[in-house]
């Protein structure tokens, strides 16, 4: 039976996207068949995140159309073989989407076996948001330590709870909570909201801290999501978050200022 | 034919096409002292000249408690054709004999118990005063037998999030959560929240100065009673983020700390 996880946040540019495509292969690497599908028509990111932009010939419209099958539209990736993109439209409007066509998508999806299908949603709170959101099971809220994102992701928490089909069923979507671009001197220093501060806004179980890192800028540019990069403290807390979504109990890291020694300080590089 | 309320039924197989709930409607009560048709249509003429808006499809309770003569055949029919002639819809009857009841019987008219109306009369001159009347839960027999009045306080558990709105109509508030920043909480009671308020709070926003607002984290936008308000500026003094509760005192909204 597949479950179908919705990676959302409401505001913008917080990184789910950099998620959706880090915790996909997480858990592709870890053996189970997993696909990834871009829910933002007409402003397709997830096929440059993952390097397959040369490879769309058919997109989740196109499916949904009947204009293609399933088979045809996803995309193996090339650097794991449990891993699968459906990639969204860039012509198209986000008015395509209808329930009656996600739901099969989703339907046939879980049919061929894929065991976690990631759904990758636009910002907002409008039809393609609510489109990506509305069949899940679960929902990773990407939120950055700041107040307008914090307000943005409780603004969606509520949406989870009340609008999706497992709302109108009278069950709950699973929440959980993903804090990204965190800078714990910036914390230290009272600029930014700590992990206490969101946690106790959002009142939700905290899935794991990424921490600010060049390394994402780059694995973005590169097409590599950031997670296969094991110097990265961000892939290494990507890492981390799949393992907890795997039901281990993981301590989290990088939530302190680490002491750098004076050697690192010399000739260390920020990672 | 019997009718099920919800709250009895057994899981239904299928969705039922209606639900029956209790409610708190405020209606009009038309209290008759006396009848006679020149003079009663006399009357509503006036009354329809004060208050036009009033007499618009407004429904009514055609109340004898007053009626000085209870046992004097009063013409129901032709009341209940004058009060819609200028505007009222007479739904149901309270008071009076046997034959009046019967005579609302046949007009299709409900019938009221007594002593079941909250004592919020307030008996102006001339005026008709809304009174808030309770909604029975209709059961097999009569509406003259009382029914249990399901409890209008609502009590929500999970956090109340921006964006949300919760009213409790006719009652008390309970949260068992925070409320969130941008999220707004209204009752007719009070409001009692465990956890942070740090978004709008309104009570009694039917215009009942007695209620009050609790809360264990005082962080609002807002808050209000009856309609008397303070913004987060004047809330940020020596009880923010405190265990407090707001109630009026002497026509002012004061905060007072919760022990």
């Amino acid at each position: 039976m597949a479950k179908i996880i919705v990676v959302t946040s409401g505001k913008g540019g917080v990184g789910k996207t950099t998620t959706s495509a880090a915790i996909s292969s997480g858990l592709a690497l870890r053996g189970h068949k997993t696909v990834v599908i871009d829910f933002d028509i007409g402003l397709r990111n997830l096929d440059i995140i993952m390097n397959c932009e040369r490879r769309v010939v058919y997109d989740f419209v196109n499916v949904i159309h009947g204009e293609a099958t399933l088979r045809q539209a996803l995309i193996r990736d090339k650097r794991t073989e449990n891993l699968f993109i459906l990639p969204a439209s860039q012509t198209r409007d986000k008015d395509v989407l209808t329930e009656e066509g996600v739901e099969k998508v989703l339907n046939d999806l879980a049919a061929d076996g894929f065991e976690y299908i990631i759904c990758d949603s636009p910002a907002g709170i409008e039809h393609g948001a609510f489109m990506a959101l509305y069949f899940a099971d679960m929902a990773i809220v990407v939120a950055n330590p700041e107040v307008s994102s914090v307000r943005d992701s409780d603004r969606i928490l509520g949406i989870l709870q009340s609008k999706s089909r497992r709302a109108e069923r009278g069950e709950r979507v699973e929440e959980c909570l993903l804090l990204t671009r965190y800078n714990p001197e910036r914390v230290a220093r009272g600029e930014m909201l700590g992990v206490d501060d969101v946690e106790e806004i959002l009142a939700t179980k905290l899935l794991g801290v990424i921490p600010e890192s060049e390394s994402v800028l780059k694995a973005s540019n590169q097409g590599i999501p950031v997670i296969y990069d094991e110097e990265s403290k961000a892939g290494q807390a990507y890492k981390d978050a799949v393992a907890r979504l795997l039901g281990e109990e993981v301590e989290h890291r990088f939530l302190v200022v680490e002491h750098k020694g004076l050697f690192q300080r010399l000739f260390g590089r920020g990672v | 034919m019997s009718v099920n309320s919800n709250s009895t039924a057994e899981p239904m197989p299928t969705s039922p096409s209606f639900r029956l709930k209790g409610g708190l409607f405020p209606l009009t009560l038309l209290e008759v002292t006396h009848y006679e048709r020149q003079v009663f249509e006399q009357d509503l003429r006036n009354k329809v000249a004060e208050a036009p808006a009033f007499f618009q499809q407004a429904p009514v309770i055609i109340s004898l408690e007053q009626f000085i003569d209870q046992g004097a055949a009063l013409p129901l029919a032709e009341l209940q054709q004058l009060c819609r002639d200028y505007g009222l819809i007479p739904v149901a009857l309270r008071c009076g004999d046997e034959a009046i009841k019967q005579q609302a019987l046949s007009l299709g008219m409900a019938l009221m118990p007594e002593g079941r109306v909250k004592a919020d009369v307030i008996k102006a001159e001339e005026v008709v005063e809304p009174e808030a009347v309770v909604a029975n839960e209709p059961a097999a027999v009569s509406a003259e037998q009382a029914q249990p009045i399901p409890s209008a306080n609502k009590i929500i558990t999970t956090p109340i999030r921006s964006g949300q709105q919760v009213y409790a109509a006719g009652g008390d508030l309970i949260v068992m959560a925070s409320v969130s920043a941008g999220a707004e909480v209204l009752a007719d009671g009070n409001i009692h929240i465990y956890g942070a308020l740090r978004g709008r709070a309104l009570a009694g926003v039917r215009g009942d100065t007695s209620a009050r607002i609790f809360c264990q984290s005082l962080e609002a936008e807002l808050i209000s009673i009856a309609g008397n308000f303070k913004l987060d500026e004047d809330l940020k003094g020596e009880y923010w983020k405190k265990s407090i509760q707001a109630a009026m005192s002497d026509q002012t909204l004061s905060i007072t700390p919760l022990i």
